[in-house]
């Protein structure tokens, strides 16, 4: 294309139109979340780190996070081999299928989880209660809440991965005599380690802020069953300078998470030039 | 989906994942001639990875259509017709289309700089894209209330208004679009449209009549995931809308207070149009990269 000014122009228009339009609606709102957690200085904000609710909520939600991604780690590649180098009945639909988790609304969620699992009335809530095993208002329902909202970001990444790295070097692999443990360690793991990676530190952060779900199934008592999401709601409906500052540094930490899983995928991406 | 032209790199943010994921092996998906059937072991393996999916997916989610129906037909009729509820679908689908429309336009453009224009910090521009994505949604809706809220720094307060709810929507949906063209836009040769040019095309025929044909099923697959990204958004309305009952309150917010007043049938039915409009959204996107496929 000729490169006249009007070209020129109209290029400089479309990207401060960009520049401006991410600056009003991310940039600034990511840079409010730091200046409202430091706006009193240093002090609150370690106050707020020292408070026993805080550090309970941010354990049960790393504790809740880690068993969702790694029973979706699990699952996803496990989902991804079966609808990549198998052909069986269903599989486009299941395919579709297992997309479904991430348009449902979290509210939804929640509330399907809990007529199936509560206690009182669920379909096997009440079976597993009589059992001993309490999962609505307890860490278990926080786990599949979560597992759900997160469940199809590790398929996604591993699908595409598996389906262009073809078959010749697993059945390379085959025919030297490998066992199909061999065969998945020494090549198919390698081979979709990166897209794994990125499914997983995903999942991660996914699984680290959900909210909607698991305010439905936890019941958000403080010290028992609160995430650090929902702190930081608690905090913020409370009155009083250091609650509102609590609900600001707890953001602050799922902020800085989100943003750094971000970076992490950004810089890890291989051939990232390629787009230059 | 990709925002290197290489294939096997992913993009971060799981919204695009499953667009462009989703639509590049689901094109090729029942193509797949390796693909073998399958053996005891991978048959045993499927049979677990389905009970799970069943149990954790599946059977919660026909909960929901059962718990929906259990007051039979005019129950479910009047639970969806109340006028609070009605309310709620209204604004929640009219500020859906809405977000849509403005996603469309500037979803479209910020692909197109992030792809055809070099300049520094553009890197940057690529992580701020997906942050609506991995950002809790209750920190969204902690610093949109302080940007748009009593305190703001802007001098408006939009707390408890429809603009709320439409600032929330369009920042929770503006991936999408973005990560579903970008990939398209990456793969679009140049030299169609430098023929175009040569023969006499203005620019902006060029892009009527060449470039945006092209990327017409990508806007239609990111416009269907913002739409259903919208109509299900809670987290950041919570603290920003003040969820007034026929002024603010959304459908999902509408379905939590159901919850919260042990109302289940109720919550249930108004769950099960956003459950529909969720497989609605996922068979549209179905179609659509077949229909890619076919012609690709």
């Amino acid at each position: 294309m000729p490169d006249t000014a009007a070209h020129r122009a109209i290029t400089w228009a479309l990207r401060l139109i960009v520049i401006g339009y991410l600056s009003f609606l991310v940039i600034w709102l990511v840079a409010l979340v730091a200046a409202k957690t430091f706006a009193g200085g240093l002090a609150p904000v370690i106050n707020a780190l020292r408070q026993p609710e805080v550090i309970f909520a941010f354990e049960l939600t790393l504790s809740a996070a880690f068993w969702a991604v790694v029973i979706n780690t699990i699952f996803g590649v496990g989902i991804s081999l079966l609808l990549v180098r198998y052909t069986f009945p269903g599989r486009r639909a299941l395919n579709a299928m297992v997309d479904l988790p991430l348009s449902i609304s979290p509210v939804v969620v929640g509330l399907a989880l809990v007529l199936v699992y509560s206690g009182r009335t669920g379909w096997l809530g009440q079976s597993l209660e009589q059992a001993g095993f309490q999962v609505i208002y307890a860490p278990p329902g926080i786990i599949l809440a979560t597992a759900f909202v997160s469940l199809p970001l590790v398929i996604r990444e591993v699908v595409p991965v598996l389906t262009e790295i073809g078959t010749e070097q697993e059945q390379a692999a085959r025919s030297l005599g490998a066992s199909s443990l061999q065969t998945f360690g020494r090549i198919t793991l390698p081979a979709i380690r990166w897209g794994l990676l990125y499914g997983v530190v995903l999942s991660l952060a996914r699984s680290l802020g959900e909210f909607g779900a698991v305010k439905i199934v936890s019941g958000g008592v403080a010290m028992r069953t609160q995430t650090a999401t929902l702190l930081v709601e608690e905090r913020y409906q409370q009155f009083g300078l250091q609650n509102s500052i609590t609900a600001y540094t707890a953001a602050f930490i799922l902020a800085l998470i989100a943003v750094l899983a971000l970076i992490i995928i950004t810089s890890l991406r291989p051939g990232k030039g390629a787009s230059q | 989906m990709t925002v290197d032209s290489q294939q096997l790199a992913p993009a971060p943010a799981a919204g695009a994942v499953t667009t462009g994921g989703g639509r590049r092996d689901r094109q090729r998906l029942p193509r797949a001639k390796r693909a073998t059937s399958l053996t005891p072991i991978s048959g045993l393996g499927l049979g677990i990875a389905l009970t799970w999916f069943s149990l954790l997916v599946l059977i919660p989610l026909t909960a929901v259509l059962v718990q929906a129906s259990m007051g039979g037909w005019s129950a479910y009729w009047d639970a969806l017709t109340s006028p609070q509820t009605l309310a709620a679908l209204k604004l929640t689908v009219g500020q859906a289309v809405l977000v849509t429309a403005v996603n469309i336009v500037m979803g479209t453009v910020i692909a197109w700089v992030l792809v055809r224009d070099q300049f520094a910090g553009k890197q940057l521009l690529e992580v701020v894209i997906d942050i609506p994505f991995a950002l809790p949604t209750i920190v969204a809706g902690l610093v949109l209330l302080s940007l748009y809220g009593p305190s703001s720094p802007l001098g408006v307060n939009w707390a408890n208004t429809r603009v709320a709810v439409f600032l929330a929507f369009l920042f929770v949906t503006l991936p999408f679009i973005v990560r579903t063209v970008q990939p398209v836009l990456l793969e679009l040769e140049q030299e169609v449209e430098e023929a175009a040019a040569s023969l006499g095309a203005s620019r902006l025929t060029t892009f009527r009549l060449v470039i945006l044909p092209s990327l017409a099923p990508a806007i239609a697959s990111g416009a269907a995931l913002s739409f259903c990204r919208a109509i299900s958004e809670y987290g950041s309305l919570v603290l920003l809308s003040g969820n007034l009952p026929y002024s603010t309150e959304v459908a999902s917010v509408r379905i939590m207070s159901s919850i919260e007043g042990d109302h289940l049938t109720e919550a249930a039915a108004v769950a099960s149009i956003l459950l529909v409009v969720a497989l609605i959204v996922i068979i549209t996107l179905d179609l659509i990269s077949r229909r890619v496929a076919r012609y690709a």
